[in-house]
């Protein structure tokens, strides 16, 4: 089941034009989760970088998988600047490296993808679950998958399996104590909130998945 | 928010394009990406010394590229990292064949955008990373301390050393010296507005104060009513004395830098009330700096810094410099 369907640029295209939507509808939420535990320009970075993609359309539909995620990469990193175009741009430049991916992407392949992705993007901001990240969604969403693959479940069943994943690990950052990115100066007075990386990563995830259940 | 502004999209824009022409005589911007870089290029065989951070620092960094301090300085946008593709532009830029130091502040975003340019770019290149802030505990369930005004410090006294021919690696040494050599402290009457957000980014009342405050606006040790100049002298720098273990009998730079909105007469007047306190230590003050040199955009408020000394920091630091915002010995 997870090895049938073949996806391409259009893919990506599709996905962030329907992140975008998500995204602005609940823009100002996030902007008061950053503004009581961060510095509130999350949710403004989270739009330009999306803005960004979308109106890359043009150029990168005609490209390679692997040269319109590089391309995706630099624009996030440049476009958006400080942690978020690092951790965002280490996300789809890692993506762009997984082998074989202009010779088509099945399912499989982009779990693959997506979990390598998760991967570097720990490494590079040296933050694991439980320190009140985006980490907190990404880390268990890309277990989840890994598993799904692993044990060949059926694609929808795994996209609901891995929305339920990314909800819970979002939840689950509002007791956590932040000890990492700016909200670890505050402290104890970082509880209770929950951290708008991992809502806004899970909105993300979410829509993916729910556009994939209702192909 | 009042400012002089006219729209925030072409904020950092304009304001980079009257920097450069103001001082077109030692320096260059370029755009897309924002680099600044010295006006003369590198001589053959100079280490690189390029810096960068988000902008509302003024005058760090692009204050400090020209004779003696930096070769280029990368601004991101309003508090925000500058990314890979500026530190590479940089780098190009300003290549003088003997490597590139980096000097990084140590906040995520910084860390992490610095890290992949030099991932991506060839050749060699070290960094120094600055976090001289005591306000901040330093430990593994933090992002650690933050770097501040001992930056200004760090990139007089290395850029000096890359100018007369030191090699990278003694550069990178010298450089962690400085930095392990320093410590700072601030405290803010006033939050700052970066203009993207329109309002101040943190709340204080009339009486209030942030002590410990970070050059971003970020919370410090804690929130207390404002007490006399010299009490709030007193405090910073007995954090400082502990944190640097400073004896009697030693000789340190003193910096005293304004956040932006305060006016230099009350950093004279910070600078007389510490140089009191410090004589009743025994510390020999040997340099000094009173100014703005590493601010938080308006944000009324100060830190003070001290540098441990020894002959080779004091050669450094009164070496030849020709930058916008230092020159002297020239």
């Amino acid at each position: 089941m997870i090895t049938e369907s073949i996806l391409g640029t259009d893919f990506l295209i599709k996905n962030a034009k329907e992140i975008q939507v998500v995204i602005d509808n609940n823009a100002p939420e996030i902007e008061k989760l950053d503004q009581e535990i961060g510095d509130g320009d999350h949710i403004f970075n989270i739009q330009r970088g999306i803005k960004l993609v979308i109106e890359l359309e043009p150029i990168i539909k005609h490209l390679s998988m692997s040269k319109a995620l590089n391309q995706i990469a630099m624009k996030i990193l440049s476009g958006i600047g400080g942690s978020s175009g690092a951790l965002f741009g280490t996300l789809f430049m890692t993506m762009a490296k997984v082998s074989n991916i202009d010779d088509g992407i099945d399912y499989k392949k982009a779990i693959n993808m997506f979990v390598d992705g998760v991967e570097a993007v720990k490494q590079r901001g040296k933050a694991d679950v439980g320190e009140k990240t985006m980490m907190d969604v990404l880390i268990p969403v890309a277990n989840c998958l890994k598993e799904g693959v692993e044990k060949d479940i059926d694609l929808k069943d795994l996209m609901r399996k891995t929305i339920e994943t990314a909800e819970k690990g979002m939840l689950s950052t509002k007791n956590l104590l932040a000890t990492k990115g700016r909200a670890s100066f505050l402290g104890e007075r970082s509880k209770g909130h929950i951290d708008p990386g991992a809502r806004s990563s899970q909105l993300m995830i979410k829509t993916v998945c729910m556009s994939i259940l209702n192909t | 928010m009042k400012k002089f502004l006219n729209s925030t999209d072409d904020f950092l824009k304009e304001s980079l394009q009257g920097f450069g022409a103001a001082h077109k005589d030692i320096i260059s911007c370029h755009y897309n990406p924002n680099i600044i870089t010295r006006s003369k290029a590198t001589k053959k065989g100079k280490v690189v010394i390029i810096s960068g951070g988000g902008s509302g620092h003024e005058p760090m960094h692009g204050g400090f590229v020209g004779y003696g301090m930096l070769d280029a300085a990368c601004p991101g946008f309003v508090f925000s990292s500058p990314s890979p593709d500026q530190m590479i532009a940089a780098s190009e830029k300003v290549e003088g064949g003997a490597g590139i130091l980096f000097i990084v502040k140590n906040y995520s975003g910084d860390i992490m955008n610095f890290q992949m340019a030099s991932e991506m770019i060839t050749g060699a290149s070290e960094t120094v990373l600055i976090n001289d802030d005591v306000a901040v505990e330093d430990s593994s369930y933090t992002t650690g301390r933050r770097g501040v005004a001992a930056t200004v410090i760090v990139e007089k006294i290395v850029g000096s050393l890359a100018e007369t021919g030191g090699s990278l690696k003694e550069c990178k040494i010298l450089g962690d010296k400085v930095n392990r050599n320093s410590g700072s402290m601030g405290v803010a009457f006033s939050s700052c507005t970066v203009p993207a957000a329109g309002k101040p980014t943190f709340k204080l009342g009339p009486d209030e104060m942030e002590f410990g405050v970070g050059i971003h606006g970020e919370p410090g040790r804690r929130r207390d009513k404002v007490q006399p100049a010299q009490e709030i002298t007193n405090e910073l720098l007995g954090a400082i004395i502990e944190d640097l273990k400073l004896e009697n009998n030693g000789e340190i730079l003193l910096f005293v830098n304004g956040m932006g909105g305060t006016p230099l007469t009350e950093l004279y007047l910070l600078y007389d009330n510490a140089k009191k306190t410090l004589d009743n230590k025994n510390i020999k003050i040997a340099r000094s700096l009173v100014g703005n040199y590493c601010t938080s955009l308006e944000m009324q408020g100060a830190s003070l810094t001290i540098t441990k000394l020894d002959q080779e920091l004091k050669k450094h630091w009164d070496s030849p410099v020709h930058t916008a915002a230092m020159r002297w010995g020239l």
